[in-house]
């Protein structure tokens, strides 16, 4: 890699060819503003408040969008450029709703921290706020409110470069230019996957998730009704972050500390159902690949792919509707945990189930949208009542007026509360096929599977499509059919990779048996309702969290979560048996493009 | 130095006595070098309003080393006031299509496109009978090379090239971030050349004169002769070739009715002189101009001028980059809050400041250029401003 040499604020550095001036002045710890800018993006170069002096121009320069070049000169602190940032910033206030104090991204906002920063007189320009702007809350899982947008169009990259769904646009132009869905339509009409990830890289409160922490706090504060709390493997390494914790930090006992403290009935882990799903999932997959290899039934599709992210389930259901048949039809953690929250759990705690209020604490837009499927009810009352993101629940917390530094560690509530390190790394891409390949190898051989200390590094990592190779040997008797295969596998994360994946089955090019998606970048510690911001350091800190947790397990392979063996002695009677057909299994519809 | 007087030439639209291609055919037998520099020594600029040197800028095209390359001519014209390009396409196509060869023949590109503005779509059967003709002398004179024609959609800003290849390419007219320009990477990725429709009959002007004859016309800085496109208060509205460097007095006493109060030059994104600057302005000196001038009379209200402009830049900025967006709405916005006395005089000068952060800060030329027009008005005649 070739270098250049420029000057920056009298500063001489040597920095790789093509930097844009914003990293490079980021090396020598000048921190230029910016709002448009996003390291997982690509440049946009438009809102402009990261405009530099550039020796020699009259013009100033977008540093976010310009290449640095050898022998530049570039000022980033004078009266111009100060006076041209204020000037911007004020511009967007005054098209801006600045009812901040009421703004759910209030204090958490890169719009009002470049006004404090800059001291913007609000008065100085006059209002160009559109009046009679519509919140439309018509999804479940989103919300998008036109008065705080800023057209930075990060949403926009977002749903069109990492996830290739492209439900928001830019429409119009000069003052009429707005973010917008495909013919205006509302949120809950268009192709949007509730993914979240806008939600998670807008800048202002243009974009939030709808919010349910207050029907939550009525059931809490309910006497009759019973409620019950269970928290994703990825919440737990991220929650921290929203209470001024280092990136990274394992916040689990806390955690659970706060729930109860909050006043929740019950404090269960959605790890429980995760190590459930890979019962259910496994011995689908293992019953598929009979089906195909032995029984040559046609009906039954190859490769299967995991159906645990609810964004990507929409997306496939939109995208490729007639390929729904390779999705596993397990309910996603967050579902089972509920239909037996309903059920499993009511009887064994002598609740009336009607009574029982089941919130899902989710790193996750979608999981909002999932547990409003009209088909979510299999116990007959709604599987989950309220999904709520990290976010949200940080904010409960600080709600309770709970230090939440100084809580004590404490464990999760029995039943459904144990969990194995095979559950935990769920919340990292890679991490449900992991835990699926321990459990199968298991399973089918009576071995372990054959990596130091469980770890299939091959599935981990950040590319946005892995595959491995596993060979099975020494099958026992009812696995014998499986002798000598090369299981391939792949895992997928980011919806634009899931296309890639779709692409080459729908091609029938795919050389796979089994398939992970997950629709965020990352996995579920990326997920679209993880404490803002979320960039690529921030998913490999808390990824790493994740496995450190995996590794403080004592059990790490679902199908020796003790609780796990008696749910099926007690009420399951085994897995794809009648009930968790009932209970743990779905269906999914086809829907269209637009 | 200007020379001081109006002369009229008679280049671009001299009547094409030679046989169709003639010139193309005649450059073609030269060396492709030698036509180049021939460009360059002619000191022609772009004829869009942006003033770049022409045979620079098809130097560097010529160095490009790709087998896909694109030169486009750029016939968005939807500059308000501006209609010069419309007449070339119609009288002098062929001026405008060799032009595009030559350049296509230096650069070794083999793809053409004529991007006409929507409004013009009428012209198309005429243009495309024209580049049929084209096709039969290039295949004669061993040329792969040939030209389609796309209709635009009708915005302003896909004027500006980087806007216009987005628009192209079945995008959102939205100018991109320079650099790269479009000769390194432009139409879908390749080195494009976009020029002016009239930088492109400009050229083979100069292949058919050579560049000694060429520099006799015009100015030091402003070489050869210039279309504009005249309107307002005019009785000789139309479209006229004159050479540069006139001073406005001797162009508003040719063109003007006598009560000439200001003149617009370079459209609404160019800079209005008024008539105490008459004397001592000059058309292509610190205003380079694509040709769009505009003559008001007394009975004007410059305040309605403004106005008229301002609306038209809040409508048609593309609306991606904020000073654009919103400070074409503050402008438009601001001017009427003085004009009812809701904001004092002095609310003038923050516009006015305004309209320079937007010069230093916008993304394209379409912001860049906003505080000619307002700057010029708002400070000449702040009278007609006030409450």
């Amino acid at each position: 890699m070739s270098t250049i040499n420029l000057i920056i604020d009298g500063q001489t550095i040597e920095v790789e060819k093509g930097m844009t001036i914003l990293d490079a002045a980021k090396k020598i710890n000048v921190n230029i503003p910016t709002l448009c800018h996003h390291e997982d993006l690509c440049v946009a170069g438009n809102c402009r408040v990261c405009v530099v002096e550039v020796k020699g121009k009259d013009r100033l320069e977008a540093s976010c969008a310009t290449p640095a070049e050898n022998g530049m000169e570039i000022f980033t602190n004078t009266a111009k450029v100060r006076n041209a940032r204020k000037d911007i910033v004020s511009l967007l206030i005054s098209e801006h709703n600045t009812q901040c104090t009421t703004c759910y991204r209030n204090t958490n906002c890169e719009l009002q921290n470049l006004a404090a920063e800059y001291n913007v007189d609000g008065n100085k320009y006059l209002s160009v706020l559109k009046p009679n702007i519509k919140v439309d809350k018509s999804s479940w899982s989103i919300e998008k409110d036109d008065s705080k947008c800023i057209r930075c169009q990060r949403c926009v990259r977002t749903c069109a470069e990492l996830q290739h769904v492209n439900a928001l646009t830019a429409a119009n132009k000069g003052h009429e230019m707005k973010i917008s869905t495909f013919m205006d339509l509302p949120f809950n009409e268009v192709v949007c996957t509730n993914c979240g990830q806008c939600v998670n890289r807008c800048p202002t409160g243009a974009l939030t998730e709808r919010r349910y922490f207050n029907d939550v706090w009525d059931a809490i504060g309910d006497p009759t009704k019973h409620v019950v709390m269970n928290t994703a493997p990825s919440v737990r390494v991220a929650l921290g972050e929203m209470f001024d914790y280092e990136i990274g930090t394992r916040v689990t006992g806390k955690m659970v500390t706060a729930m109860r403290k909050m006043g929740v009935d019950s404090v269960l882990d959605t790890d429980f159902a995760a190590d459930l799903t890979i019962i259910e999932e496994g011995n689908e997959l293992l019953t598929r690949l009979k089906a195909v290899l032995v029984d040559s039934n046609k009906e039954v599709k190859l490769p299967m792919i995991t159906s645990c992210s609810p964004g990507w389930v929409k997306f496939i259901e939109h995208m490729f509707p007639n390929h729904l048949g390779h999705l596993s039809t397990c309910k996603s953690p967050q579902q089972m945990f509920g239909a037996l929250t309903k059920t499993y759990y009511a009887q064994k705690k002598g609740i009336d189930p009607k009574n029982i209020v089941s919130v899902a604490i989710m790193p996750c837009a979608a999981k909002k949208y999932e547990a409003n499927r009209p088909e979510m009810n299999s116990s007959g009352y709604r599987d989950i009542d309220a999904g709520l993101t990290t976010r949200e629940f940080g904010l409960m917390i600080k709600q309770a007026g709970l230090n939440f530094k100084n809580l004590e560690d404490s464990k999760f509530d029995s039943i459904m509360g144990e969990s194995t390190g095979a559950a935990v790394i769920f919340g990292a891409t890679g991490g449900v096929m992991e835990a699926a390949l321990r459990t199968a190898y298991a399973v089918v051989t009576g071995r372990s599977v054959p990596f130091e200390n469980l770890n299939i590094t091959a599935v981990r990592g950040t590319d946005g499509i892995r595959a491995a190779s596993v060979k099975i040997e020494g099958c026992l008797p009812d696995w014998k059919f499986l002798e000598g295969a090369n299981l391939n596998v792949a895992v997928a994360h980011g919806l634009k990779n899931a296309r890639i994946i779709m692409d080459e089955i729908a091609a029938e090019k795919s050389p796979y048996h089994f398939i992970e998606v997950m629709g965020c970048p990352g996995g579920c510690i990326g997920g679209g309702g993880q404490p803002i911001p979320t960039n690529a350091e921030i998913r490999a800190k808390r990824t790493k969290a994740i496995y450190e947790e995996d590794m403080s397990k004592p059990i790490r392979m679902s199908h020796e979560n003790p609780e796990i063996i008696k749910i099926y002695d007690e009420f399951l009677v085994k897995p794809l048996g009648h009930k968790s057909h009932e209970l743990l299994h779905t269906h999914y519809r086809k829907r269209n493009r637009y | 130095m200007a020379n001081n007087k109006l002369n009229k030439a008679d280049i671009i639209f001299s009547p094409y006595s030679v046989e169709p291609y003639e010139i193309l055919k005649n450059t073609m037998q030269k060396d492709k070098t030698f036509v180049v520099n021939e460009l360059i020594e002619s000191g022609l600029k772009g004829r869009g309003g942006a003033g770049f040197l022409t045979g620079l800028k098809w130097k560097f095209f010529a160095a490009e080393n790709n087998e896909e390359k694109y030169v486009i001519c750029n016939a968005d014209e939807g500059e308000p006031g501006t209609f010069k390009d419309r007449k070339l396409l119609v009288e002098v196509p062929r001026k405008v299509i060799s032009g595009m060869a030559i350049a296509a023949w230096i650069g070794n590109a083999k793809h053409g496109i004529i991007y006409l503005r929507a409004e013009y779509k009428y012209l198309i059967p005429e243009l495309k009978k024209e580049l049929a003709i084209f096709d039969e002398y290039s295949k004669k004179f061993g040329l792969t090379f040939s030209i389609e024609i796309f209709n635009g959609a009708g915005a302003y800003v896909c004027g500006e090239e980087t806007a216009l290849i987005e628009s192209m390419e079945g995008k959102r007219g939205e100018p991109r971030n320079k650099p790269p320009f479009p000769i390194q990477n432009g139409f879908l990725g390749k080195p494009t050349l976009v020029n002016n429709v009239e930088t492109f009959a400009s050229a083979t002007m100069v292949c058919r004169y050579g560049s000694t004859e060429y520099k006799t016309y015009g100015t030091k800085d402003q070489r050869g002769s210039k279309l504009f496109s005249i309107s307002g208060d005019s009785p000789k509205e139309g479209v006229h070739e004159l050479e540069l460097g006139m001073k406005i007095s001797d162009f508003v006493n040719e063109f003007g009715d006598g009560d000439t109060k200001a003149v617009q030059i370079g459209g609404v994104a160019g800079f209005c002189i008024p008539r105490k600057e008459f004397e001592t302005s000059i058309i292509g000196e610190g205003n380079t101009t694509g040709g769009a001038t505009m003559l008001f009379n007394s009975t004007r209200s410059m305040y309605n001028v403004i106005h008229n402009y301002l609306d038209f830049f809040a409508e048609e900025s593309c609306g991606q980059c904020t000073p654009c967006r919103v400070g074409t709405q503050q402008l438009l916005k601001g001017i009427e809050a003085v004009k009812s006395g809701e904001k004092p005089d002095t609310y003038l000068d923050e516009l006015i400041k305004l309209s320079k952060t937007m010069k230093i800060t916008s993304k394209c030329g379409l912001g860049q250029s906003v505080t000619n027009s307002f700057a010029s008005i708002v400070k000449n005649f702040r009278e007609e401003m006030l409450y």
